[in-house]
C-alpha cells in the first residue's frame, strides 16, 4: 500500500470520498449497506476488549455500524471536526450532547432564535433532569455574558435561527465561551458544512438535523454529534471524572481529544438507545454525495424567492439575512459568504385584518409549495409555525422567538425558479383577491 | 489534526510514512510510564498493542508485572532489542528517556499525545532514531489499520483505491 499522500484534500472531493475506502474483498464502490444488528467477535479476548473500549470494533448496531460509520465520519471530515456519532434524529443529537455533558444542577445558556421544538427540549424535558436554561437575545454578547454562572456547562445556538433567519454572531461567542472555558454548542442545521463550518470559527460542538439539506430529499430522520477535538475538559466533571458505568474510566485523561465523543457513543448513545438505522445512514449519504450542488441552487433560488418577496406589494416583510437590506446581512456575508442558506420566513402584509387568517389562505392557495413540518427538501417547502412547529409555545415565548401570527416559513427548493415565482405569486393573488 | 505542532513540525515529527512503516516494521515497544491503574491511557494502548501482536514491555521504576510481561526499572534493563520507545512521561522527562533510547539501540522514539519536547526529539533525531511526538500510537495504529474508523474518528484517509487485504500481524 502507498503512503497517502501530505495534501488537503478539497470539500466536494472529501463529500465524495471521506470515511469510505472501497473494501478488500468486493471491492464495492458504492458504501454498502450493513443491516445487521450485530457482529460475530474474533475470539472471547477480543470481545473482552471491545467491551472494554481498549479495542475499536463494532459489537451492537445501537453502539455503532460499519454504514454509519461512514456518514459519521464523512460528516466529520465536512465539518473539519475529530469525530462524529450519528443518531436517530436532530433532536437526539442535541439531547445526547447535553446529556454527556450534564449533571443535575447544571444550566446552558441558549439563544432565543431556535428551533420550538428545541425550545421545548430545553425547557421541559432537561427540568426533569433538574437542568435549567436560560434563554438570551443572541444579538446581544452582554445577554449572553450576564447569563453565565458558576453552574453554566454549555452555550447553544443555530448558526441560521429558525424561523427567522438570524445570524449568530459565531466568533466572539465562540471567544466568550473559551473566557468562560465552557463549550459553544451550534445547530448546523440550516447552513451545512458547506455554507458554515462553525468549528472554523471556535464551536466546540456542533449538531445536525442531517434529516434536512444532508440528506436532502426528505426521505430519512437522522442526526449527528461532532467535536472539534481542540478543547480542554479536564474542568468539566461529566466528562473528565471516573465514570461509574465504565469501571472509573475517565474519559478525557484515557481518550484526550477523542474523549467527549467516546462518551456520548459508548454512554450515552448506548443508554439512551437513539440510534440510526443503517439504511438510513444510506439514504442521508446519497444526499451527502451532492450537497455542495443541491446547497448552491438552494441558496440561488432562496435569494431570487426572497428579492420577489420583498418588491412584492401585498408582503409586509421578508426576513432573509441573504437580502442586503437584512440587519444581519454582514454576519452573513461573514460566516456563510453572503447565501444563508434556503429556509427563511415572510410576514404577509396585515394592513386590512387578521395576519393569521392570511396565512392561511395563502398556504391554502400554492400550488408548488408542499405544506408540511420540514425543511431542507430537494422540493419546495412551507408551513406556518404559529398553528404547528411552534404551537406549544406561549405568545410570550412566540414573541421572544421572533415568531409573529402573520409569518410563513418557506424552504425554497430545486423547482425551475420561473415556476416558484409563478406560484408565490398567484397564490398571493387569491389570499387578497 | 490535534496537535500543537506547526505544520513545519509536522512534517518532521508526524511523518504520516514514517508512522506506517514504524507500525508496520515494528514487533516490540517499550511502553515508558507504564501505570499499574488498567483505566489509564497507558494500559490502553499497552493492551491494545499486545492484543494487534506487538510485542509489549512495561516500563516503570516500581517494576513487578503487568499484562502477562516484567515491569523494568528503566529501558537499560530491557534484555531484548526495543523497535519503538514510547513515552508516557511529563515532557521535562523526556531527554533522559531519548538519551537511554538510543543507548539501547532502538529504531524509533515516540512521544505521546500531548507530550512535546524537541531538545528530546533532535537528541533521538541526531542518532538516528525515527521520531515521533504528540500522536498516540494506538490511535495511529487504528487509523491507518481501518479500525479507528468505525468509531467515527477523522482519520483524513482519502483514498478511491481498493483497501488492501487485512493481515494480522
Amino acid at each position: 500500500m502507498s503512503d497517502p499522500p501530505d495534501r488537503q484534500f478539497g470539500f466536494e472531493t472529501r463529500m465524495l470520498h471521506a470515511g469510505h475506502v472501497p473494501d478488500a474483498l468486493t471491492g464495492a464502490r458504492a458504501v454498502p449497506i450493513y443491516q445487521t444488528t450485530s457482529y460475530v467477535f474474533d475470539d472471547a479476548d477480543t470481545a473482552a476488549q471491545l467491551f472494554e473500549l481498549k479495542q475499536y470494533g463494532n459489537i451492537y448496531t445501537r453502539i455503532g455500524n460499519p454504514t454509519t460509520a461512514v456518514l459519521e465520519e464523512r460528516l466529520a471530515s465536512l465539518e473539519n471536526a475529530t469525530g462524529a456519532v450519528a443518531v436517530a434524529s436532530g433532536m437526539a443529537a442535541q439531547f445526547v450532547a447535553l446529556m454527556t455533558l450534564l449533571s443535575p444542577g447544571d444550566e446552558i445558556v441558549a439563544s432565543s432564535h431556535l428551533y420550538g421544538g428545541t425550545v421545548t427540549q430545553l425547557t421541559h424535558t432537561f427540568r426533569k433532569l433538574s437542568v435549567s436554561v436560560q434563554f438570551v437575545d443572541p444579538t446581544r454578547l452582554d445577554h449572553w455574558e450576564q447569563a453565565i454562572t458558576p453552574r453554566t456547562r454549555a452555550l447553544y445556538g443555530e448558526t441560521v435561527g429558525n424561523p427567522r433567519g438570524s445570524i449568530l454572531d459565531l466568533e466572539p461567542l465562540a471567544a466568550l465561551a473559551q473566557r468562560h472555558r465552557i463549550p459553544l454548542i451550534v445547530d448546523n442545521t440550516f447552513a451545512t458544512p458547506y455554507l458554515c463550518r462553525p468549528m472554523d470559527w471556535g464551536a466546540t460542538i456542533v449538531v445536525h438535523s442531517a434529516t434536512k439539506f444532508i440528506g436532502g430529499h426528505g426521505n430519512s430522520i437522522g442526526g449527528a454529534v461532532l467535536e472539534s477535538g481542540r478543547f480542554d475538559y479536564s474542568h468539566v466533571p461529566a466528562i473528565a471524572d471516573p465514570s461509574p458505568s465504565y469501571h472509573g474510566l475517565r474519559f478525557f485523561d484515557t481518550f484526550g481529544h477523542y474523549g467527549f465523543l467516546m462518551k456520548v457513543r459508548a454512554e450515552t448513545v448506548r443508554d439512551t438507545g437513539a440510534c440510526l438505522s443503517p439504511t438510513n445512514a444510506f439514504l442521508l449519504l446519497q444526499g451527502l454525495e451532492t450537497l455542495s450542488l443541491r446547497m448552491e441552487r438552494h441558496a440561488a433560488n432562496a435569494l431570487a424567492v426572497a428579492r420577489f418577496l420583498r418588491d412584492h406589494p401585498r408582503v409586509a416583510w421578508v426576513a432573509y439575512a441573504g437580502l442586503e437590506d437584512h440587519p444581519e446581512h454582514a454576519l452573513a456575508r461573514k460566516y456563510l459568504g453572503g447565501r444563508p442558506g434556503a429556509v427563511f420566513s415572510f410576514g404577509l402584509e396585515t394592513a386590512n385584518g387578521d395576519g393569521r387568517a392570511a396565512g392561511r389562505r395563502f398556504i391554502d392557495a400554492l400550488q408548488l409549495f408542499s405544506h408540511l413540518a420540514n425543511v431542507g427538501d430537494a422540493r419546495s417547502l412551507v408551513i406556518h409555525p404559529a398553528s404547528t412547529t411552534h404551537q406549544q409555545l406561549s405568545e410570550d415565548e412566540l414573541t421572544r422567538g421572533g415568531v409573529a401570527p402573520e409569518l410563513i416559513r418557506l424552504s425554497v427548493g430545486l423547482e425551475t425558479l420561473e415556476d416558484l415565482l409563478w406560484d408565490l405569486d398567484q397564490a398571493l393573488h387569491a389570499t387578497f383577491a | 489534526m490535534n496537535t500543537t505542532l506547526t505544520d513545519e513540525q509536522r512534517r518532521r515529527y508526524q511523518d504520516p510514512a514514517v508512522i506506517r512503516r514504524l507500525l508496520s516494521t515494528a514487533r516490540t515497544v517499550a511502553i515508558v510510564g507504564m501505570s499499574a491503574d488498567p483505566q489509564k491511557a497507558s494500559a490502553f494502548v499497552a493492551s491494545y498493542l499486545q492484543h494487534e501482536g506487538y510485542r509489549v514491555i512495561p516500563v516503570n521504576p516500581r517494576g513487578g508485572r503487568v499484562l502477562g510481561e516484567t515491569i523494568y526499572p528503566d529501558l537499560a534493563s530491557i534484555p531484548v532489542p526495543v523497535d519503538i520507545v514510547d513515552v508516557f512521561r511529563p515532557p521535562a522527562e523526556a531527554p533522559g528517556f531519548a538519551r537511554q533510547a538510543v543507548a539501547i539501540g532502538a529504531k524509533a522514539f515516540w512521544l505521546q499525545l500531548r507530550i512535546v519536547n524537541f531538545e528530546a526529539a533532535e537528541l533521538a533525531a541526531a542518532a538516528g532514531l525515527d521520531v515521533v511526538m504528540d500522536r498516540c500510537v494506538k490511535m495511529e495504529h487504528g487509523r491507518f489499520d481501518g479500525t479507528l474508523h468505525w468509531g467515527g474518528m477523522n482519520t483524513e484517509i482519502i483514498s478511491a483505491r481498493k483497501a488492501a487485504m487485512p493481515g494480522r500481524r
